[in-house]
């Protein structure tokens, strides 16, 4: 590493060839992994965000000319795409809160070694290892009266009026996919921050009670701060990650009954898969990604702000 | 004073076994649809065990229907991702962990815009590059793009495992006269090799579920996939619950085993990395 050598306070003379080598290194390291993002993941995004401004069906040979900010002003008027919009916020606030306040619970709960702490923590995170469309499938099966136990049981608690299926009801269809989701997700953010939690130096709180501090005060004034930065990034990561989670969605509900379930990332599958029209896809999800983009943007800068506050 | 101890032991205990029952309850109805006989899938629709159960599901998956390619291809693709991956992602995750260059930002923005936008986007552009290099309906086609997806999140990870070895290590091994990739190959890889099994887990499970791309480029039945096999269930005249229940099953097995291996280290090695924005 040439920066090595400037560091150590030795001028050290190095052949040329041998500066441009150590100079290179980075490169060489990530140039495989750079080469393979760039030729299957960007050129297609750049050549999905062209289709944006074009006519693209797919069993239509007339089709692909260019047809400018066309899709952009149909998009403006379409009240599906407004009410898949509200349903994303919804499907994506109430899933990470969830994910993240019952993951938090679960890694405060393995933080502490108890007998039988290995096994407990292997069959927690289980629910992580099962593909996602399996979990879709599994869970509008248990959420069936006919031969799912969930309406029964809900009935006999008094939650629900009579045993029906909450994914044919309007009003409640929504919650299915979030409940599956939240039992899938709970595991990432149990591991990451179980992974922060252990990070934390014990004597810090031994130090703390010996100065009296309860196991409130001790959770607000140390863990909390410690855990914070974990926090900012696992929580930015998976807000993006499951607004573009269509998989649940598709499997239990294709977006029913009534576009009540339907958010922005099935509906782009919809127009694409279902109406074969790749243009009107591709501008759904370039401003789909734009949002995303803006969220990420602030929450970034928030971070900063805050950092540069202390 | 004992009282207040056994309490809390008592009520974090029943926490952990809450937790256990939400997390395998699924998976236990998954296990029940799937040994209960066609005639009392309805009829026993919602006892917690059927008055007879039955492993007629498995064995027509496994020898009458063509799940057992299915599961060979799966494996095919899902090993040979995880494998590429875990190597390219070690060399770029040692770039970023140990040297600071010109570029390091772009790449590490590049990586996070691929985890921005919905791969929906990308199904047609990649099917028209694939297409003409023969690489649709094909598994090396699946595997190029499976390992593209992947290798972002993997370099991350792997990044902060190596960000939990010290430095000192290879530049000792630098001073006796080693090169830096000698060091790295002979002396930081090995104390990485958690870190390698958790992203070789975390991959292969990530490829084992992947449904949309094998749905969308692969249209012959003997490259399909499992997951590709398991809707095939469902699109006969009418969905076969018992044996698509079964299929699951034992399409599990191999995540799961995978898993509940690496898990363990996914934990470890996030807490040696010390994950930080």
């Amino acid at each position: 590493m040439a920066y090595a050598a400037h560091h150590d306070g030795l001028p050290v003379r190095r052949p040329l060839m041998k500066n441009i080598a150590d100079g290179a290194a980075p490169y060489l390291y990530s140039a495989p992994a750079l080469i393979l993002i760039v030729t299957v993941m960007l050129v297609p995004l750049a050549l999905g965000v062209s289709y944006a401004f074009r006519d693209i069906q797919l069993l239509n040979p007339f089709s692909g000319a260019f047809i400018g900010l066309d899709h952009f002003r149909a998009l403006s008027q379409d009240q599906a795409f407004y009410r898949a919009l509200r349903n994303t916020l919804w499907w994506t606030g109430a899933s990470v809160f969830l994910q993240f306040l019952l993951g938090l619970v679960l890694a405060l709960l393995l933080d502490k070694p108890f007998y039988g702490r290995g096994l407990a923590q292997a069959l927690v995170f289980l629910p992580w290892a099962v593909p996602s469309f399996l979990a879709g499938l599994n869970w509008s099966w248990l959420f069936n009266p006919v031969v799912g136990p969930l309406p029964h049981w809900f009935y006999a608690l008094g939650i629900m009026s009579e045993p029906s299926n909450i994914l044919s009801d309007p009003q409640l269809a929504m919650w299915g996919p979030i409940i599956a989701n939240v039992w899938w997700g709970i595991p990432f953010f149990a591991i990451t921050l179980l992974a922060a939690l252990q990070a934390i130096p014990r004597d810090l709180y031994e130090a703390a009670s010996i100065d009296g501090a309860g196991p409130v005060q001790r959770f607000l004034s140390i863990t909390l701060p410690f855990l914070a930065p974990t926090i900012a990034i696992t929580i930015l990561l998976r807000t993006v990650w499951i607004s573009n989670f269509a998989d649940l969605i598709i499997v239990m509900t294709n977006g029913g009954p009534a576009d009540r379930t339907q958010i922005v990332a099935s509906y782009i599958f919809t127009q694409a898969f279902k109406r074969l029209d790749f243009g009107y896809a591709s501008a759904i999800a370039l401003v789909l990604l734009a949002l995303l983009l803006a969220y990420s943007m602030l929450i970034v800068i928030l971070r900063q702000w805050l950092l540069s506050k202390d | 004073m004992r009282a207040k101890p056994i309490l809390l032991v008592t009520a974090h205990r029943l926490a952990i076994l809450a937790y256990i029952a939400f997390a395998l309850f699924p998976l236990y109805w998954l296990l029940k649809v799937a040994v209960t006989p066609n005639d009392l899938l309805y009829s026993e629709g919602i006892r917690l065990w059927p008055s007879r159960a039955s492993l007629e599901h498995f064995d027509f998956v496994l020898r009458h229907s063509a799940f057992p390619v299915f599961f060979r291809n799966s494996l095919i693709v899902s090993g040979s991702t995880a494998v590429i991956v875990t190597i390219l992602a070690s060399l770029s995750g040692y770039a970023l962990s140990r040297f600071n260059f010109r570029g390091k930002y772009w790449l590490v923005a590049l990586m996070l815009l691929t985890q921005m936008f919905p791969l929906v986007m990308l199904v047609a552009p990649i099917f028209k590059i694939l297409s003409p290099l023969g690489l649709t309906n094909s598994l090396t086609g699946l595997v190029i793009v499976y390992t593209a997806f992947n290798v972002p999140f993997a370099t991350f990870l792997m990044q902060s495992f190596f960000d939990g070895i010290p430095k000192d290590l290879e530049e000792a091994a630098m001073i006796d006269g080693a090169t830096q990739f000698v060091a790295f190959r002979q002396i930081i890889l090995p104390l990485t090799l958690p870190g390698i099994a958790a992203t070789l887990g975390f991959v292969f499970t990530a490829a084992w579920s992947e449904l949309l791309f094998s749905l969308m480029l692969i249209s012959g039945n003997d490259q399909a996939t499992f997951p590709v096999g398991l809707l095939s269930f469902v699109s006969k005249f009418s969905v076969d619950f018992g044996q698509m229940m079964a299929a699951g099953v034992l399409a599990l097995i191999p995540a799961c085993l995978f898993f509940l291996l690496i898990q363990r280290y996914l934990v470890q090695g996030l807490t040696a990395g010390a994950v930080k924005g």
